[in-house]
């Protein structure tokens, strides 16, 4: 089994990212932190997906002088899909980013159960 | 690092020290107002011992139950990545003949090099204006956030202080049109080479970017203000919108006979590719230098 | 290419890892910079070229630009509330 998860060793790699990125997720407080955490699970899915389209000993899906044999370039499509996710990624970090100045603003504080506190005891009040 | 350091660094997972150098939560220091007004939820309710009790050994079990979580979570992980087929191998499932028939005809039937550009915007062009759509979104978002009317995140003193920084500005002077120049190669050979829109078009945002800190923004709101950054990306965006979506009312031919894909290897080949990658290269660089904008002084 | 590799893949788990545990702000915000340059020279291996431009134009451009922008914020609005204080 060890012999397997060394063959792939870049699944390995991007789904232990993953768990540390989801880690960050859940431990830490400050919700600077949190945005970086969801960074970096973003950036390991898509180090998966981009791996199951390398193919061992064959270039990237341009072609080169007319030559348009399927033995000798990779796989297009996960590339494709994945650049997508990337600008969609970017996207949602600035939107938390603009949700955390404002939270910042209106309580004065970045940590999360302090926010949820006095936002439950405005609640409260009225 | 010392036995009593590395105590003093665990036990301060619990204290929550993480800004800068200073403490996380201001609320303590600033001034308590009068009254206790509605507006300024400064003080917390005392809480009753009861919920106090719970709340600290939640605190306490808390960061332990979420490692061992990790750790099932890596486990079952990493079974998995056992099953899947091996990393590299030409017979796994993920290649099969849709790839074969992008790689073979792909050249031929949209006219681009490049097998990725073809594919994300001819044989796919829908996810790319659903994405552009989606990066138009948060920019509206933000803008709706951040929108400040009275003009004037930056404290004067400090723009003087950047503006009048020299190596900043000598280095943007060679730097930025390099930049640019690099992303407008970039965007027009998306069909060529690597690139395309979205690399193009975040480097071109990088490079407006680099500009507006080194020398203001007052040269850039001659050119880009909310007028013509509103009247660009609608423009773009319908451009992609109609250039691909009247298919879905006229059958499913595409205008082949105008767009033609033309000998592969020349810059204006390969049918639409071209406008929609200018397109959409505009559309991010003006979502880019329009966060960067936002964020900085609360406007375009 | 094998050892490169390795290198590459063991730098991006450190940074991964040196993000999370870093107690300051600042420090964990260059790390995550550094991180991404790294994953997109990883992007150049797995043979994604237009992965690798657009990942270090957006990742370790654009993004980190915003990051440091919100940091910059709070802490201008720290100030003006302490300075009203006095």
């Amino acid at each position: 089994m060890l012999q397997t998860l060394w063959d792939s060793r870049v699944n390995c790699i991007a789904v232990i990212l993953f768990a540390v990125g989801f880690a960050t997720l859940l431990l830490h407080r400050n919700l600077f932190k949190k945005i970086l955490g969801l960074n970096i699970m973003d950036t390991a899915s898509c180090l998966l997906l981009t791996s199951l389209g390398y193919i061992e000993g064959r270039t990237a899906p341009i072609i080169v002088d007319g030559v348009t044999d399927v033995q000798r370039y990779g796989n297009p499509l996960p590339a494709g899909l994945v650049l997508t996710g990337i600008v969609v990624s970017v996207s949602v970090t600035a939107v938390m980013l603009a949700l955390t100045v404002r939270l910042y603003e209106r309580y004065h504080t970045l940590d999360l159960d302090e926010i949820y506190m006095l936002a439950r005891q405005e609640e409260g009040e009225k | 690092m010392k036995k009593s350091e590395f105590r003093k660094w665990l036990k301060s997972w619990d204290a929550g020290e993480f800004d800068f150098t200073e403490a996380l939560s201001d609320r303590a220091s600033l001034p308590q107002p009068d009254g206790g007004s509605k507006d300024h939820p400064w003080k917390l309710e005392p809480i009753n011992r009861l919920e106090q009790g719970e709340i600290k050994s939640f605190r306490k079990s808390y960061p332990f139950f979420a490692v061992v979580l990790c750790c099932i979570m890596i486990g079952f992980l990493l079974l998995t990545v056992e099953h899947l087929p091996t990393f590299g191998a030409p017979d796994a499932p993920a290649h099969n003949e849709v790839m074969e028939r992008y790689v073979e005809k792909g050249m031929e039937e949209t006219g681009a090099v490049n097998v990725v550009a073809g594919v994300i915007l001819d044989y796919r062009a829908f996810d790319t204006l659903g994405e552009s759509h989606v990066l138009y979104t948060a920019a509206t978002a933000v803008f709706i956030l951040l929108l400040s009317l009275k003009g004037g995140g930056e404290p004067e003193r400090e723009r003087k202080i950047m503006q009048s920084d020299p190596l900043l500005k000598s280095t943007a002077r060679i730097i930025v049109p390099l930049v640019i120049v690099y992303g407008i190669y970039v965007i027009f050979n998306g069909h060529l080479g690597p690139g395309g829109g979205f690399s193009g078009g975040a480097v071109i945002g990088g490079g407006l970017i680099l500009y507006a800190i080194a020398f203001g923004f007052e040269p850039l709101d001659k050119i880009l203000n909310l007028k013509v950054y509103r009247m660009i990306v609608l423009c773009a965006l319908c451009f992609y919108s109609l250039a691909k979506c009247y298919s879905f009312f006229c059958g499913a031919n595409h205008l082949e006979t105008i767009f033609s894909p033309g000998k592969a290897g020349m810059i204006f080949s390969a049918g639409l590719i071209l406008p929609l990658n200018i397109a959409v290269g505009i559309v991010v660089a003006c979502t880019m230098y329009g966060f960067y904008s936002i964020f900085q002084r609360g406007r375009i | 290419m094998d050892a490169i590799e390795l290198m590459l893949l063991g730098l991006l788990l450190v940074c991964g890892i040196a993000t999370c545990l870093s107690r300051n702000l600042l420090v964990s915000l260059v790390i995550f910079m550094a991180y991404s340059v790294v994953m997109s020279i990883v992007w150049v291996l797995l043979q994604a070229p237009d992965l690798a431009i657009t990942e270090a134009a957006v990742g370790a451009g654009v993004s980190s630009v915003l990051l440091f922008l919100t940091l910059k914020k709070i802490r201008d609005i720290r100030k003006k509330v302490q300075d009203e204080k006095k």
